[in-house]
């Protein structure tokens, strides 16, 4: 930590910029300077794939506030899209292992109801700016890459779940394994087929040296069989007993689970996508603080949750005073008083003027 | 994309529903009937959902312009403090950001008017403001019990405070001969006044609120203005060295027009005459139309220059902020005409009028209200009027009605 970020980050620094926070200066000058918040400038975004659901790598020169990431490892990204509201979505760490302020890629496949997604691939252009959270999550490579034992590493990806594996082959190969210490890789992806084939040069060059990873990869397309235990096994017979990382859309995730049987060595990285559904006033609330569920009856949350006995915090109950906010964790809610819906992930929504469209979660 | 300025659509000027027959209006102080308030209901409704639609990138660049204003201001203020001769213009300088920051910014964000820009810096819920006041507490006092009671005698602590009578319906009391001097009192220590409100020291002399029930109220106070006070009188004056003391001066004095000038804006908000107050019975059940009624009927406006607007965090337009609260305040000039329009269809009062005679009409209303109804009332007063001869005395002229 340099000298001037220690004096920026000092109680007496704090001190003089309060009540605001020494940023909320910084970043008037300029946005690349902070004591605490995380920024980013794009420096290059990539094509890794076209077609109706492109796949992109954004290269990201963060503030010297990132305090880098662990192979596996996802960040929140929050842009501004058009219309000037502030849209956050996590996406994975494609790169190596990162240290302190140093670059990392993104690599994000624009999905058709995905803002931020869309946004990054198809419009973000060199020198655009991101909000970042810290790195986040445990779906992490938990041996040190430095001190290789001879324990046999196992990645089933699918689609854009390729990225996790990828950092944390990455790490590994850079890190200096290389595959003569007695430790094998398997990495073994499903793709719909070549076109949509991400990272698919670098794979095939990993593939083609001398390094004891072993890359497998199955098109769909080209008539590659889909994940079963029987084909996994051919691959790697032991597999219930092999450190196994998996990451992928939810149908084979299933699949995976399924075939490791409660495998303790199984770690499965999921994602959250949000919901859209019908626009009906069915389904279920859950309120997921206090394990409480209840049929969607079409009242606001803050009426469901009395009704099913909680005792949320509010005060106007007419949608003025935000005493009622709370998390909506999933599902769609409707705003009753303008009518407009929100299916996003993670949302905080006055409970009292929202109502739940189909089914909900929010932590009360 | 830009945010079009919005338009009234030409539906706004639809006539106004007369009473169905055998219908009533709510009180004489509510002049509509049920029916009528649906249809005035649902008109502030349209305007609220036009402008909710049409929010984007004007609002987030005209907030973000202000901010950076603001903290200009700042640190042109501190700054400035180096150079003893331009003291005044760093006093100015630092009163402007203090202004700024509490009122165009503080008060309109605090209200949530820019939570859907997801910036947290612009936050209902991270931001804080540069007053002695927490956010938290404030907004509690201020955007629940102000907001949705606005105006009730006995709900609506806004009304005198706590310290002050500014309503025939608050009971008389030998106390309140000193309204003047609280008033004033309460201008000078205003930002002290609004961090001790939520302390309902009136509730606890009255014997209906516990000392107890204050502790975590009082910590949150002491934090705060702990921070503040090491700020303003302590670190800032002694980062300038031997001008220590012009500094500390200054800072108190920004303080202190800041809080002259926000007492000033606030007062005129809902006390000049012709504002309406209501009682608890006519308020309970309320519809949304009576309740957008309430708060057109219990607010003033003043009128002035953009410049004041901005100045006065547009609580220049304390009637468009009470219909609307959570709406960006750089939007309410454009809502006033359409609102006035609809009261003149309507025949209900639209109360406003320049910052001068605003205040006229407040400052009468704090010296009438300091005496009671019926002036005999006052203690040696019937003695004096004996001495003097006077058996009856002549009745105190009610305050005239604004125009």
């Amino acid at each position: 930590m340099s000298l001037t970020s220690a004096l920026l980050r000092s109680r007496a620094v704090a001190a003089l910029a309060s009540p605001h926070g020494v940023d909320r200066y910084l970043e008037l000058v300029n946005p690349m300077w902070a004591a605490r918040e995380v920024r980013a400038r794009v420096v290059d975004v990539r094509r890794e794939t076209d077609g109706e659901h492109p796949v992109a790598t954004i290269t990201l020169q963060p503030t010297s506030t990132w305090r880098g990431h662990r192979a596996g490892q996802y960040v929140q990204v929050g842009i501004e899209v058009p219309g000037a509201r502030r849209t956050t979505r996590c996406f994975t760490i494609s790169s190596a292992a990162s240290a302190p302020g140093e670059r990392f890629t993104l690599t994000v496949r624009a999905h058709a109801e995905g803002l931020v997604s869309r946004f990054l691939v198809e419009q973000a252009q060199p020198g655009f700016l991101v909000h970042l959270s810290q790195a986040q999550g445990d779906f992490c490579l938990d041996e040190s890459p430095a001190t290789p034992t001879n324990n046999h590493l196992l990645f089933i990806t699918g689609g854009s779940g390729v990225t996790p594996a990828m950092s944390m082959v990455r790490t590994l190969l850079r890190d200096g394994y290389d595959g003569h210490a007695g430790r094998k890789v398997t990495f073994l992806h499903y793709a719909r087929g070549p076109e949509d084939q991400i990272f698919a040069d670098e794979l095939a060059e990993i593939a083609a040296a001398d390094n004891g990873v072993r890359v497998v990869l199955r098109h769909e397309s080209a008539g590659d069989p889909l994940f079963s235990a029987i084909d996994l096994a051919r691959e790697v017979p032991n597999f219930r007993e092999v450190d196994t990382w998996v990451c992928g859309p939810a149908g084979l995730m299933e699949r995976v689970e399924t075939a490791y049987d409660g495998s303790p060595r199984l770690r499965l990285e999921r994602f959250k996508p949000p919901v859209v559904t019908a626009g009906t006033a069915e389904g279920d609330v859950v309120f997921s603080r206090s394990g409480e569920q209840a049929p969607n009856s079409g009242a606001s949350l803050l009426e469901q949750a009395e009704a099913a006995g909680l005792r949320p915090e509010f005060g106007c109950r007419m949608g003025i005073c935000f005493s009622c906010t709370a998390r909506k964790s999933e599902g769609t809610v409707r705003n009753v008083l303008t009518g407009e819906e929100s299916s996003l992930p993670d949302e905080e929504v006055r409970i009292c003027v929202s109502a739940p469209v189909g089914d909900c979660v929010v932590d009360l | 994309m830009t945010a079009a300025t919005t338009e009234a659509p030409a539906e706004a000027l639809r006539p106004t529903p007369s009473p169905e027959p055998g219908e009533e209006p709510i009180s004489p102080n509510l002049p509509l009937t049920p029916s009528q308030l649906e249809a005035f209901g649902e008109e502030m409704d349209a305007i609220r959902q036009r402008i909710i639609a049409s929010l984007g990138e004007e609002d987030a660049a005209y907030i973000r312009k202000v901010v950076k204003a603001q903290r200009a201001f700042e640190v042109a203020g501190r700054a400035l403090f180096y150079l003893p001769p331009a003291w005044p213009l760093a006093v100015a300088s630092l009163s402007i950001s203090k202004i700024i920051d509490n009122m165009e910014i503080g008060h309109n964000v605090m209200h949530g008017q820019y939570d859907w820009m997801g910036d947290p810096g612009l936050n209902s819920r991270m931001f804080e403001w540069d007053n002695v006041c927490p956010s938290e507490q404030w907004k509690y006092s201020h955007n629940y019990i102000h907001h949705t009671f606005t105006n009730i005698v006995g709900k609506d602590r806004d009304i005198g405070y706590g310290i002050l009578r500014m309503d025939p319906d608050q009971k008389w009391h030998p106390y309140y001969l000193g309204n003047p001097v609280y008033a004033f009192l309460l201008m000078i220590f205003f930002e002290w006044g609004v961090a001790m409100h939520d302390l309902e020291v009136e509730n606890i002399v009255a014997g209906k609120r516990k000392i107890s029930e204050n502790a975590a109220l009082h910590r949150g106070i002491m934090r705060k203005v702990k921070r503040q006070a090491l700020k303003d009188y302590l670190l800032f004056p002694a980062l300038t060295g031997p001008l220590a003391p012009l500094t500390l001066a200054g800072n108190a004095t920004a303080n202190l027009v800041r809080n002259i000038w926000a007492f000033n804006i606030i007062f005129c908000g809902h006390f000049p005459a012709g504002v309406a107050s209501f009682s608890m019975e006519e308020s309970e059940d309320e519809s949304r139309g009576q309740w957008y009624l309430r708060q057109l009927l219990g607010s003033a406006n003043i009128t002035g220059s953009p410049l004041f607007h901005v100045m006065s965090g547009n609580l220049s337009h304390q009637i468009e902020h009470h219909l609307f609260p959570d709406l960006p305040a750089r939007r309410y000039p454009e809502i006033a005409d359409e609102v006035r329009e609809i009261c003149e269809r309507y025949g209900l009062q639209y109360n406003t009028g320049p910052l001068h005679r605003q205040l006229l009409s407040v400052a009468k209303k704090i010296c009438r209200y300091a005496l009671p109804d019926d002036v005999a009332e006052v203690p040696g007063v019937s003695l004096v009027q004996r001495l003097l001869g006077r058996r009856k005395p002549a009745p105190v002229a009610v305050v005239p009605d604004a125009a």
